[in-house]
């Protein structure tokens, strides 16, 4: 008898891959077995990640060593084999990342998945990408997921075709290839210096470098520290983000909302492992506070600038990495519970936003926005313009409009942060983390810039998504009313309701955070479940 | 040998860089696959440079690992050159995607106004 909960921390990679490999020896016109598989699997990686979930937060019990679920592929021990590692963070990624995954497959099942071939495979090898980075715990399998992950989105970013698309792909792939050779680089000075690429064992042998061969090691970690800077749409690394997701169709898109993430996951993670040690520049401190910043008024500024609406969203996932760059470069432990909040909180919005923007779009008839600003510019009559309706399919919902305009707000009420609803909640508790880390005396300039910075975003989102708002709704007077089907309505409803959830249990979330934070802050427990062994002094001499 | 081994490195790296800041998109996929012989080789000299050392333990030598090259950078080496080969392959496909739908082969899609 085989015990099947040993397997848990592995069947996160293994569903979707199965998944994915079984709907390619489908053929592309069997798309109800399809879809069926891909709802399968997506809800059996949500039920996983539940229950990873549960496990890591120690409700239910457990056979590992301070509940981090660890798995040894093929049973080698740690620093020499594969390790996966499910702890609260990834427990929680994982949950995130499958929740996203629902919406926006049930989106795309009604029509988005017709527009190319292979679009169900595809987003079940982004998944696995995705779920195998959070839970991955060797530096190299790290790179190995982030190239699945990469490559599934490369198909999924053309998915469709078009001119726009095909250039702003190729910008896309050459991007993050020159992201992955710097990764590759990293690793092997990593290797070259440290001999391990066990991330638990690297931690303990980081602190025994000295001289030269810690220099090398710090190089490594900055070259590492680039690359994942690249993923998290850092400025000045991010010139190719509201380009691509703004080209991608809208489920593309909205799944691509948690690709940022991964990198300032990848960033959390090694950064608190290496933190005891003292973490070099990338991970924590000034430099990710400063970089943040610029990021942030890099998003501010784009959001102003932009006309287009899917671009305003690309910079509006700029500007929440910035937030989170600043917020996690803030030293201390208090203000990572609240970014984890928000974290959770970006990814479901924006995801929704990019699901929605998509629908609104089709109430406009054909060329209204380039049309509206040459009438603005020059004062002219509105042309007559015929009427190009989308040809959807479905069921056209009542107060379609409505429906539209209510989710509108909300979205844009999670992004900008006003209450009452999880945005709101997030920055509050961020900004209220920030001012508590220097309550001793009078708060720090850093604290001020973070304040100052989080409150000109909001004021920025306001101003931008307000005048999106009228220009979607209000200013067009030919709209057509858009035929939506129940699919499409129902994920964007979906995910607004999870947002809504997490304002009326903010209390418990939030608590739950704070402790994943404390233990992100203690990376001994990580380590000693991985390696299986009390680790060594992290400060110790001679081995 | 390092000093050989360190230029190879340098000049394809550094040819890789220059070409992938063209504007043709021909050079930038030449630019990659110079770079990725650059990142290869120097991933496998991490591993420390041997000569007549071969990563399989032989029964008939001593359990020195002296004696041996270190088997795990030669792995690591390719998986790197597996997956880079599977990307650029797939740019190259891009490549033709774009120069098809654009008309030209500027990485923008479209001639520099000069």
């Amino acid at each position: 008898m085989i015990d099947w909960s040993a397997h848990l921390p592995v069947l996160p990679i293994i569903i979707p891959l199965l998944a994915g490999a079984c709907q390619l020896l489908l053929k592309d016109s069997r798309r109800r077995v399809r879809i069926g598989i891909s709802l399968a699997s997506v809800l059996a990686q949500l039920l996983v990640a539940v229950k990873l979930l549960l496990i890591t937060s120690g409700i239910q019990a457990s056979p590992w060593f301070g509940h981090i679920a660890v798995y040894l592929l093929g049973d080698w021990p740690a620093p020499f084999g594969i390790v996966m590692v499910a702890d609260r963070l990834a427990a929680i990624m994982l949950t995130l990342n499958a929740v996203l995954g629902i919406a926006t497959l049930v989106y795309a099942t009604a029509r988005w998945d017709r527009a190319g071939v292979h679009f169900h495979p595809l987003f079940q090898f982004l998944l696995m990408g995705i779920n195998g980075a959070f839970l991955t715990g060797d530096l190299f399998n790290l790179f190995v997921f982030f190239e699945v992950l990469l490559a599934a989105s490369y198909g999924l970013m053309l998915h469709g075709s078009g001119e726009a698309r095909v250039t702003a792909g190729l910008h896309y792939i050459v991007t993050n290839l020159v992201a992955s050779f710097l990764l590759l680089i990293a690793m092997a000075l990593v290797y070259g210096v440290t001999g391990t690429l066990n991330m638990a064992d690297l931690a303990v042998q980081a602190g025994r470098l000295a001289g030269p061969d810690r220099i090398l090691f710090e190089t490594a970690a900055a070259i590492l520290g680039i690359a994942f800077l690249i993923k998290a749409a850092a400025w000045p690394l991010n010139f190719w983000l509201p380009n691509a997701y703004g080209s991608a169709c809208a489920p593309v898109a909205a799944i691509f909302a948690i690709m940022t993430k991964v990198g300032i996951y990848a960033l959390l993670r090694l950064g608190s492992l290496l933190l005891p040690t003292g973490a070099p520049a990338a991970f924590g401190g000034e430099w990710m506070f400063s970089l943040g910043l610029a990021t942030l008024m890099f998003g501010i500024i784009g959001m102003l600038a932009t006309q287009q609406t899917e671009r305003l969203i690309g910079y509006c996932v700029i500007s929440s990495s910035g937030t989170l760059l600043t917020a996690l470069g803030m030293p201390g432990v208090t203000v990572t519970g609240p970014a984890l909040f928000y974290l959770i909180n970006s990814v479901l919005a924006l995801g929704a936003f990019y699901l929605l923007i998509e629908m609104v779009e089709r109430t406009r008839s054909f060329g209204a926005d380039v049309l509206a600003i040459s009438l603005e510019a020059f004062d002219l009559d509105d042309p007559e313009s015929p009427d190009h309706s989308d040809d959807v399919v479905g069921v056209a919902l009542p107060a379609a409009m409505a429906f539209l305009g209510m989710a509108f707000i909300a979205c844009s009420l999670l992004v900008i942060g006003l209450p009452p609803l999880s945005g709101f909640v997030a920055k509050f508790s961020l900004l209220s983390a920030a001012l508590q880390t220097s309550s001793a005396d009078s708060p720090s300039l850093d604290t001020w810039l973070l304040v100052g910075a989080i409150l000109v975003s909001g004021l920025a989102g306001i101003i931008a998504l307000t005048r999106a708002g009228i220009r979607l709704f209000w200013s067009t007077e030919d709209a057509v009313t858009p035929r939506l089907s129940l699919s499409e309505a129902a994920p964007v409803a979906f995910l607004v309701l999870c947002c809504v959830g997490l304002a009326v249990w903010a209390g418990p979330v939030l608590a739950y955070l704070n402790d994943t934070a404390l233990a992100l802050d203690n990376p001994q427990s990580y380590i000693q479940a991985v390696l299986r062994q009390p680790a060594p002094l992290l400060q110790g001499g001679a081995p | 040998m390092e000093l050989i081994l360190s230029l190879a490195i340098g000049v394809l790296a550094g040819s890789g860089i220059w070409l992938i800041l063209r504007p043709r998109t021909f050079q930038v996929i030449m630019g990659l696959s110079l770079l990725s012989y650059a990142v290869n080789l120097f991933i496998f000299s991490m591993g420390r440079l041997n000569i007549g050392a071969a990563p399989i333990i032989d029964a008939g030598k001593a359990a020195d690992p002296a004696l041996y090259a270190d088997p795990v950078p030669q792995a690591l080496v390719l998986t790197a050159i597996v997956i880079g080969f599977a990307t650029t392959a797939l740019f190259l496909v891009v490549l033709l995607a774009a120069r098809g739908l654009a008309g030209n082969d500027h990485v923008d899609g479209r001639e520099a106004n000069l």
